[in-house]
């Protein structure tokens, strides 16, 4: 990588990961291969940053040892992320859970595969629970961004950035095989210099790095208390914080939603890119129908959902899974709509024409008697 | 002559590194965690690299060693540590970064992240407290328990068929390109604690000057985990603990 670079281009989604990291800033990647996100540190790899901002990859030998290496880094107040996928991430829970009690900032970057176990390399969207509720012990919560494109790849680079400094909590970058495999046009950032250890030592106190140790009292990282009292008043304080990023931070996107609006999907990262070209069929059959994409999915668009459902007539929601954001989603109507899951699963892709099928049955309220209700015996 | 005209500045010999506050320790008496954790505070002190340095503390015993010495500490997750070393290594050239692990942290469920940062002569210095049990746990089998030593897992003895044999990290770490410097030491007499600070010192220089990665193995006492009084504890590491894990250098490739 040089800056002579070229701002658009064509790339792979995880390509864009790489080469946005590098442009936003970043200090440091740690990760270990698995496809299909592979091409993240093999970009890192062929493109160099140590030898033009400074930016240190390191090829880890376990995710464990990957997601720690945040931890310490993050401890120490630099901007690093690391890459996988479904079990890569699995081995991660432990590190997310240790990050979150201290507080620390970190991006991971999850390119879902088909599951569980080591399931499948081709795309799925199984791990929404991983992301969403996390595998780690304790009461904690990640930030969790879902981006739908090549071009969203990259912004999400930038805007974890941001948000896990901001509140220091780590942000998970969800995304799937798709969009990590597939090209498309991007226009890439601009080169922001990495912060200098001075501007590291002003702007974050916390960290352990010694930075001015001689005029303050020493750091410390640690999640271990003797005393359930203080861990407790230490986890009203984390959940304080949860309450403001919902008060804040939720991102979504309506697709041909108006006042008519009679039926609604629900769908993030591939699903949404295959239900948008779903909704365009119905509309041009006339039916009344528009999607509502998180952008965040935690925090989660609970407040629009909720309005939406007031007035229509049924939620699809589209997902590469047997049913996990579906739950959500079921719990932000608060009960003033029946929500129907489409989707495929292990590694396999719902087309639009499926998605449409699935709306038409919604439609007809097909429904075993038996099947609880918003699911169908297939 | 009188206390008063005795204890003046300039009769001083010894004194506690000003990096070593007054919180109470919560160590057993007798061991090994205090002695070393002094050692450490005194190098950094006479490196005056107190701004620089950022260490790492294990889950184990010494897993509140940020408490006693006055410098940034991060608490790693169990066995971690070199993992969490490496990145901060790689992302602060100018800082000493070094572990402080014990026997089950370092050799057992964190053996990856060991090997691993040691291979890859990560430019940090581990300290490795082998105690041959789990002090923090309740004196379980670790993997440097002797064959026939009484712990609360293998309260009949560490017998090979049922539990394998002890595992020889050290020597394993000395066979690494990545390593410039593998020594074990003790700090059971005044003697051994002055050889052991100067291995701890070498370690901390090799990190500095980017030589490759530094293991300083300390064969501990863990008397509460063995079930003995501090003296006995002592007398059984010298009759058992240093025939099996020798004193001395392993391996040092740094010509001064
Ligand atoms: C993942 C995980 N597993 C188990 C434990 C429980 N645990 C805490 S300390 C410890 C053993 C520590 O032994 P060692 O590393 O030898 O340190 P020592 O206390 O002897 O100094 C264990 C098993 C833990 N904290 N985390
Ligand atoms: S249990 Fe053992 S290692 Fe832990 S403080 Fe007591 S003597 Fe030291
Ligand atoms: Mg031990």
């Amino acid at each position: 990588m040089d800056n002579k670079e070229k701002d658009f281009v064509l790339l792979k989604g995880n390509e864009v990961i790489a080469k946005a990291a590098i442009r936003y800033g970043y200090d440091g990647f740690f990760g270990y291969p698995i496809t299909p996100q592979s091409e993240v540190l093999e970009t890192l790899a062929a493109d160099k940053p140590w030898e033009t901002t400074g930016m240190v990859v390191l090829q880890a030998e376990s995710e464990l040892a990957s997601i720690n290496m945040l931890y310490g880094a993050g401890c120490t107040g630099k901007l690093v992320f690391t890459s996988s996928s479904s079990p890569g991430v699995a081995l991660m829970q432990e590190g997310i859970s240790y990050m979150s009690a201290c507080e620390i900032p970190g991006v991971i970057v999850s390119v879902g595969r088909g599951g569980p176990g080591l399931g499948t390399i081709q795309p799925g969207q199984a791990d929404y629970h991983q992301a969403v509720y996390g595998g780690g012990n304790g009461d904690y919560r990640t930030i969790v961004l879902a981006p739908n494109s090549v071009q969203e790849m990259g912004d999400c680079m930038g805007k974890a950035a941001k948000l896990t400094f901001k509140w220091r909590v780590p942000v998970i970058v969800l995304s799937d095989g798709m969009i990590g495999q597939m090209m498309e046009k991007v226009e890439l950032p601009p080169f922001t210099p990495r912060r200098t250890e001075e501007e590291i030592g002003q702007q974050c106190p916390w960290a352990t790095n010694g930075i001015g140790l001689k005029h303050r009292k020493y750091n410390f990282m640690s999640s271990l208390e003797f005393d359930p009292q203080t861990m407790e008043d230490r986890n009203q304080k984390m959940a304080d914080k949860y309450r403001q990023i919902e008060a804040e931070e939720v991102d979504y996107e309506l697709y041909k939603v108006n006042e008519d609006t009679e039926y609604l999907i629900v769908a993030y990262g591939i699903s949404s890119r295959v239900s948008m070209k779903a909704v365009d069929l119905l509309c041009e059959a006339g039916v009344k129908i528009g999607m509502l994409r998180p952008k965040t999915l935690w925090p989660f668009p609970n407040k629009a959902i909720s309005q939406l459902s007031e007035r229509i007539k049924s939620i699809l929601c589209v997902e590469q899974c047997e049913g996990q954001m579906i739950n959500d989603v079921r719990l932000a109507t608060e009960g003033q709509a029946t929500v129907y899951h489409s989707g495929r699963s292990g590694g396999m892709v719902s087309s639009p024409t499926d998605v449409v099928e699935d709306f038409k049955r919604m439609a007809r309220e097909n429904l075993s008697k038996n099947w609880p209700k918003g699911y169908w015996m297939k | 002559m009188t206390k008063e005209e005795l204890i003046i500045p300039e009769n001083k010999i010894y004194g506690k590194p000003t990096l070593m506050n007054d919180t109470p320790m919560h160590y057993c008496p007798g061991c090994s965690h205090g002695v070393v954790h002094k050692l450490v505070a005194e190098i950094i002190e006479e490196m005056g690299m107190e701004e620089d340095t950022i260490a790492i503390c294990p889950v184990g015993c010494a897993v509140f060693a940020y408490r006693y010495v006055d410098i940034d500490w991060i608490e790693a997750s169990h066995g971690r540590a070199p993992a969490c070393a490496s990145a901060i290594r790689r992302l602060w050239p100018n800082k000493l970064v070094f572990t402080y692990q014990g026997d089950g942290d370092m050799a057992c469920i964190g053996t990856g992240e060991t090997i691993h940062a040691l291979n890859r002569g990560e430019n940090i210095a581990m300290i490795f407290i082998n105690n041959a049990i789990y002090g923090m746990t309740g004196g379980q089998m670790a993997p440097t328990t002797l064959m026939g030593m009484k712990t609360a897992t293998c309260p009949y003895g560490r017998q090979a068929d049922l539990h394998g044999y002890p595992l020889h990290i050290t020597d394993i770490a000395a066979t690494l390109e990545g390593t410039c410097y593998v020594t074990r030491q003790a700090v059971n007499t005044v003697a051994n604690i002055r050889k052991a600070k100067k291995a701890i010192r070498q370690a901390f220089d090799n990190a500095i000057n980017k030589r490759g990665c530094s293991l300083v193995e300390i064969v501990s006492t863990c008397a509460s985990g063995w079930k003995m009084t501090p003296e006995q504890a002592n007398q059984w590491m010298t009759d058992n603990m240093f025939p099996y894990y020798p004193l001395g250098d392993l391996k040092n490739t740094v010509k001064l």
